[in-house]
């Protein structure tokens, strides 16, 4: 560790776009007791994160890492690009939850503060090269989200919901420490290229206490996102949350969770990957078929959706399990088609929402496209996004994983994952038949508003973008994470 | 002096008793206890590993756990008083609005 080197402000260079959001967050907070209208909160949230992305567009391209706080923090292509996937997860979900939450009575200033604190502790977890800072990051993480998915406090579900992540979320932390505190005793560094070091030069990649601090983290991060069996607590806390924050946290945390698993493992524990793969494999498959068969079940369409995001938890592992720079980076791939899709359909199940109405039930989608045919062709792209189905971006994002684990050699993963594909088309195209095939109920107005209209219009619009022309993502991807970490 | 397997043995046991509480405990305090039992454990361990590398970063980490579980004690809290209001119980059976 070098202390010698002074302190200069262009040291901090990569973290200028972390600290663009802390600011932002803490000028939201005093902005929220001047201002009454909470839009303007908003606006100036997604004022601050643009310039957040401004930052970060500059930063962008670099061949050489930065690093910064003694090779504490790093900026690299990797973590660059999950920033870009962490920046559109929280402007869509500010656009969307505009006036959905003043439909649940729960505007309130803090709102978007937390969106954006949330936000910070991801980038710092994308960035995160000791697991330290990791550490750090991810509790700023869940500890704003925690508060989000209680942000209705008047409602008991969203109460359930809080109680129900928090508990989960705090046992998946205690075994993250355990497993760093045996880490640390075993290669005496918490520094994750030096974790990698001391595990060649003490020869200690079989110690059995390595590997159990190894899996004590594979655990906590399979907790954050949402892997069977592992993910008791995701369907609950999806269902009770404001629709918005699910839509936020069915992404932003998934998206860090796998960012700081693929840094983990292959750059502090490269050299264990026989191991890690061997505990990953079952995990996958046990993820993806908890996700598509109980997904089936299901009749409330958050559920159903949580269900859906779990079994794409496991077709993003894929990418990792792969071991390549070209794995790492389908998985990367995944993770930003997923969070356009992903957000695009949660923001049409917000918008059945309204005053006296909750709106979340497949029943409530009957005949939908006699009455709103524009909301219903949205779904319809969203849900065969969500299934995969060409020319939609859903379909790249499946078909790069799969062509990676198969490159790797496991051309058996990839063969149950397409089977489960097809399974989980039962459930997303039934939206589609409830839309189209059967005869409205009821008459159900839709809460549009102009955030909104922009935020489905985004996310379509990249969708079939993606989906027609992929290079446009894949050169960004490959861009990014040319090489392993 | 005490060698150093005692102390991993002693965070091991108290952060199993940790998971144990956690599991089979039916209150919500009491499973907010069993948490901070394990997030105490992993200081033990941190600080007998960080005295017996003579290295400081172990230390540095438990600070910062301590200050976490602060933080994190505070909005677990204010998530139960939030939850009390509406539902007056404590009892973890009690809690199924959720379910499917």
């Amino acid at each position: 560790m070098d202390m010698s080197s002074g302190f200069s402000l262009l040291s901090i260079r990569p973290i200028v776009p972390e600290l663009t959001m802390i600011c932002t967050a803490l000028i939201l907070l005093l902005l929220d007791l001047i201002v009454k209208k909470k839009e303007v909160v908003a606006v100036v949230g997604i004022a601050g994160t643009l310039v957040a992305l401004y930052g970060t567009l500059r930063l962008y391209g670099f061949s050489e890492p930065l690093t910064v706080f003694s090779d504490m923090f790093v900026l690299d292509g990797y973590s660059n690009f999950f920033r870009l996937i962490f920046y559109l997860n929280v402007i869509l979900t500010i656009c969307i939850s505009l006036r959905y939450m003043v439909i649940e009575k729960a505007s309130f200033g803090e709102y978007y503060a937390l969106l954006i604190f949330a936000t910070t502790g991801m980038m710092i977890m994308a960035s995160a090269s000791d697991l330290i800072v990791l550490y750090l990051g991810l509790e700023l993480m869940a500890l704003s989200t925690y508060i989000l998915a209680g942000m209705m406090r008047k409602q008991p579900r969203s109460n359930e919901a809080a109680l129900k992540y928090f508990f989960l979320g705090a046992f998946s932390s205690a075994f993250f420490l355990y497993g760093i505190s045996l880490t640390y005793g075993l290669t005496g560094t918490t520094n994750l290229k030096d974790i990698a070091a001391s595990l060649q030069t003490l020869n200690i990649t079989g110690n059995p206490m390595v590997l159990l601090g190894l899996i004590f983290m594979i655990v906590a991060f399979g907790f954050k996102i949402a892997l069977a069996p592992f993910h008791m607590w995701a369907p609950d806390v999806y269902e009770g949350a404001p629709t918005s924050v699910t839509a936020f946290m069915s992404v932003g945390p998934k998206a860090a969770g796998f960012a700081v698993l693929g840094r983990v493992l292959f750059s502090a524990f490269g050299a264990m990957q026989i191991q890690w793969d061997s505990i990953l494999i079952p995990l996958a498959v046990i993820t993806m078929a908890t996700g598509s068969i109980i997904a089936l079940a299901q009749t409330n369409i958050k559920r159903m959706l949580a269900y859906s995001s779990i079994a794409h938890a496991g077709y993003m592992l894929l990418g990792i399990i792969a071991g390549t720079p070209g794995g790492l980076a389908s998985t990367a791939n995944y993770l930003m088609i997923y969070a356009i899709m992903n957000i695009g359909a949660f923001a049409v199940v917000i918008m059945l929402r309204r005053e006296g109405f909750q709106g979340e039930n497949l029943d409530d989608y009957m005949g939908l496209a006699k009455s709103h045919p524009v909301a219903s062709a949205l779904m319809l792209v969203f849900m065969f996004a969500l299934t995969g189905i060409p020319p939609t971006a859903g379909f790249i994002g499946k078909f790069y994983v799969f062509m990676e684990v198969i490159d790797a050699g496991y051309t058996y993963l990839a063969v149950i994952a397409v089977v489960f594909s097809v399974i989980s088309a039962f459930f997303y195209l039934r939206v589609v038949m409830y839309m189209y095939m059967r005869d409205p109920r009821e008459e159900v107005a839709l809460a549009t508003s102009p955030s909104m209209n922009f935020a489905l219009a985004v996310t379509a619009v990249m969708i079939l973008v993606i989906g027609v022309f992929p290079s446009v993502l894949l050169d960004l991807v490959k861009f990014s994470i040319p090489g392993l970490l | 002096m005490v060698p150093l397997s005692w102390y991993i043995i002693l965070s091991a046991v108290v952060f199993s008793i940790g998971v144990v509480g956690f599991f089979t405990r039916r209150n919500l305090i009491m499973i907010f206890m069993s948490i901070e039992l394990m997030l105490n454990s992993v200081n033990i361990s941190l600080v007998a590993y960080s005295h017996y590398l003579q290295s400081m970063r172990g230390q540095v980490l438990v600070f910062f756990v301590i200050a976490v579980a602060a933080a994190e004690a505070a909005i677990g809290l204010a998530i139960i008083i939030a939850y009390y209001r509406n539902n007056p119980t404590i009892k973890v059976d009690e809690i199924n609005l959720l379910k499917g």
